[in-house]
């Protein structure tokens, strides 16, 4: 083969081949680290799977926090008004985090229904809503917290 | 009266923007001198229109306007003067501006070096960036004027500045990544300059290089300010998120560096010309596309500002016709440039083709992961958030190759190097790198994992000093005169090479080695860990000049001696209701200890997160020496003495 072509030949087998080892690694990540998210209604009418890491929001149920007198253990409700769910979770909350407050917790589902959370995010700017939990709130005609200034 | 002048003043930087865009271009096209010429005025002019609005936005925080809504939005009477300054960019609309300001920035310096380019290059170059300036200066005229009034009732004290942007780090990390995300607006200049002249040669990657290595040099400050500012500010102390937005930043980092490296070859030997076109115009792309992320709302994101569709949009717009109509330019143009030299297996160019493949494929798994969540989202499959695990199991792999081949390139010759030769180097740092890593390994009880990256990093060590070493002995001469006869340029690459080892090994330290706990504490109790015992001293109220804090006391002991104190605090902002962590840090060479304050649980205990992150300062150490690398090359003699035209 002319040298040139073989040079040629050898970069686009190398291109080729870095390309489909990244695209298998990526596919194969991908798979494993998708989280879904699932409204408190979704949750209620069985749509969600259980043992599978997912993320469930909506708004902070008032007076629904329970903390344990002894640990860091800590449990309360969200809702999107139709329907809520229990999330536990063990660790530090997020500064954001306040009855009435719109979050995000990823975690799994337990049998008994309620959500194990490793994680809880409450956002950083208290106008800024998730667009999921706006979404989630959005078929109940409650005008969503984000529209409204809570400063002037 | 004085904010009215600042949006006229914008209004006529727009005017000024448009002209700019189009006189010099008409001027090429008809070969009139004159109108080449405007170039350098015009862009004077605009950007001092925008500094002049700049500074007004600036006064109306400091003398405490409410009667302009961002200002009301953004500070408070009792916020301090330096947040009141930095407050000008703490939000949406100023930050545009500010980003605006920038980039007339860029502008101005290019207009001021333009003299060295031949006389129809500088007018092109500008011109492309006056456009630009259009774009940015009607976004922010059209979507998002920091001037609009509240008249005439006029709130009496403004809604604060977000807390979380009441610190230092806020101070100057939005600066310095603009000033890298806008730069690399001057390498798309450039780009679109030689597809439009259809002169694309080795002058041209000259001129072109020196911008690019100096935005990729504010970019990666910027970057590495922003781990480190996340790190002690949000109270998770964690560096990195693989959050959406600090995707953004790194996407056009781990382009432009690419581009980097592909401008050196077309620079040396004339090839990948069309290539580093391509890049180029792709890594402002995904500046302009960070841009959007942000800006948009559309992902769910720490640092996203309040969302407003029509801003998105706008943005959206601004990308498709930047994208699009350069990439349309460079279909139609691109033929045109041609590399007719070829190149060995085994030379540099080579090993530069590989960096570039790499570093492409990073930057798309990267950028896939960060888009998902909108593809999905688009194609009605449900919400979804893409995990920091899939990053890391993407990105590890193929960075570790990358790192492992980026000690070899410089060893390497143009053109073609013996194999022999670079073999024997290669498999003796190998076996040496293994060597140390594993005594680290063994010493220490870190996993395998572990004996991988600091093989890697020893052996990009390892190999710099030996190529560094190799050339200061060759030749007659004594090794001093020889070290002082290298270039910067081969000094910025083989201080920012071993930057990129030394984040490497911070990095792998700080996920191994570190620990952390989350407990319940009251005043007087006691943890040990890792070898340090912490005691709660106690717990004090204190009032702040905008806020209340609850101040903790922890003292450190190591082997029974106090090593640190630290004050932790929970601050209360009164004006904005809001809470906020301020963490405490005993920042070390080797270790730092930080604690944050969690809630308060009872009438005495609090949660309280505990580490001991080692080697967390690497990380940040080495993209400061990256940093600094990038400066060094940027700097080079040659850029400085050769005038074109």
């Amino acid at each position: 083969m002319h040298p040139q072509r073989q040079k040629r030949l050898l970069a686009v087998i190398a291109i080729v081949l870095v390309l489909g080892a990244a695209l298998a690694l990526v596919m194969y990540a991908l798979k494993q680290n998708i989280n879904l998210f699932f409204s408190p209604s979704q949750i209620a009418m069985g749509e969600a799977p259980s043992k599978t890491n997912i993320r469930a929001g909506g708004l902070v149920v008032e007076g629904s926090v329970q903390r344990d007198p002894n640990s860091l253990a800590v449990s309360f409700q969200v809702t999107d008004f139709q329907h809520s769910v229990t999330i536990e979770y063990q660790g530090i909350l997020p500064d954001l985090f306040r009855e009435g407050q719109g979050v995000v917790a990823l975690g799994q589902l337990n049998e008994q229904g309620t959500f194990d959370a490793s994680q809880v995010l409450a956002k950083h700017d208290e106008k800024y809503m998730p667009p999921e939990v706006s979404e989630a709130l959005k078929p109940v005609e409650k005008p969503a917290p984000v529209a409204t200034p809570t400063y002037y | 009266m004085l904010p009215e002048i600042g949006q006229f003043s914008l209004i006529l930087a727009l005017f000024f923007a448009l002209s700019l865009a189009i006189m010099p271009l008409v001027g090429y096209w008809k070969g009139h001198q004159l109108l080449l010429e405007t170039a350098r005025p015009l862009t004077f002019i605009m950007s001092a229109l925008v500094l002049m609005s700049f500074v007004i936005l600036a006064v109306s925080f400091l003398t405490n306007d409410f009667s302009v809504l961002y200002v009301s939005q953004n500070s408070s009477i009792k916020l301090p003067i330096w947040y009141k300054f930095s407050a000008v960019w703490g939000g949406h609309e100023g930050s545009l501006l500010f980003w605006v300001l920038i980039l007339v920035g860029w502008c101005s310096a290019v207009a001021l070096k333009i003299r060295s380019l031949p006389m129809d290059i500088g007018p092109i170059v500008l011109a492309v960036l006056g456009s630009i300036c259009v774009g940015f200066l009607s976004f922010l005229l059209f979507t998002s004027s920091p001037f609009v009034r509240l008249l005439p009732d006029t709130p009496p004290d403004g809604g604060d500045l977000n807390p979380l942007l009441q610190d230092f780090g806020l101070i100057v990390h939005p600066p310095i990544l603009y000033m890298g995300y806008v730069g690399f607006a001057v390498a798309f200049a450039f780009a679109v300059t030689a597809l439009i002249t259809g002169n694309l040669n080795a002058a041209w990657a000259r001129w072109a290089r020196p911008w690019t290595a100096c935005s990729w040099a504010f970019l990666t400050l910027g970057i590495t300010l922003g781990s480190w500012w996340a790190y002690y500010e949000l109270g998770w102390g964690g560096w990195w998120f693989w959050d959406p937005v600090e995707n953004a930043s790194l996407l056009p980092w781990l382009s432009g560096t690419a581009l980097l490296h592909s401008l050196a070859v077309t620079e040396k030997r004339g090839v990948f010309k069309s290539w580093t076109v391509l890049l180029a115009i792709f890594t402002f792309s995904l500046s302009l596309l960070g841009a959007f992320l942000v800006r948009s709302g559309v992902l769910t994101s720490v640092h996203s500002f309040a969302a407003d569709p029509t801003r998105g949009v706008f943005i959206l717009g601004l990308l498709v016709v930047f994208v699009g109509g350069s990439l349309f330019l460079y279909a139609i143009r691109a033929s045109q440039v041609r590399s007719s030299v070829t190149f060995g297996a085994t030379g540099r160019e080579a090993w530069l083709l590989l960096n570039n493949i790499l570093l492409t494929v990073l930057t798309l798994t990267v950028l896939l992961g960060t888009l998902y969540p909108l593809i999905f989202d688009a194609l009605r499959l449900g919400k979804i958030s893409v995990g920091a695990p899939y990053f890391n199991s993407v990105f590890t792999p193929i960075a570790l190759l990358l790192i492992v081949f980026m000690a070899v390139g410089p060893l390497s010759k143009w053109h073609k190097t013996s194999l022999n030769s670079l073999l024997k180097a290669c498999v003796i740092a190998a076996i040496l790198a293994m060597l140390i890593a594993g005594g680290l390994v063994y010493r220490f009880e870190f996993g395998w994992l572990a004996w991988v990256c600091l093989s890697v990093a020893s052996w990009v060590l390892l190999l710099s000093l030996a190529d560094w070493f190799s050339k200061v002995t060759a030749g007659s001469k004594g090794m001093i005169p020889r070290a002082r006869q290298l270039p910067r340029n081969y000094y910025g690459m083989l201080l920012a090479h071993i930057g990129v080892a030394v984040t490497l090994i911070g990095i792998i330290l700080v996920s191994i080695n570190s620990h952390d706990s989350m407990l319940r504490l009251s005043p007087g109790d006691k943890v040990s860990m890792a070898g340090y015992e912490f005691r709660f001293d106690r717990m004090e109220q204190i009032q702040g000049s905008n806020y209340v804090s609850n101040k903790g006391q922890f003292t450190a002991y190591q082997s029974g001696r106090a090593v640190a104190v630290l004050y932790p605090e929970k601050r209360f902002f009164t004006t904005r209701q809001q809470v906020m962590t301020e963490a405490a840090l005993d920042a070390g060479f080797t270790r730092d200890l930080y604690i944050s304050l969690g809630e308060q649980l009872d009438e005495s205990a609090w949660g309280v997160r505990i580490y001991v992150k080692s080697f967390v300062r690497w990380i940040w150490l080495g993209g400061l020496m990256m940093m600094a690398g990038g400066l060094l090359a940027a700097l080079d003699k040659r850029y400085r003495q050769r005038t074109g035209g």
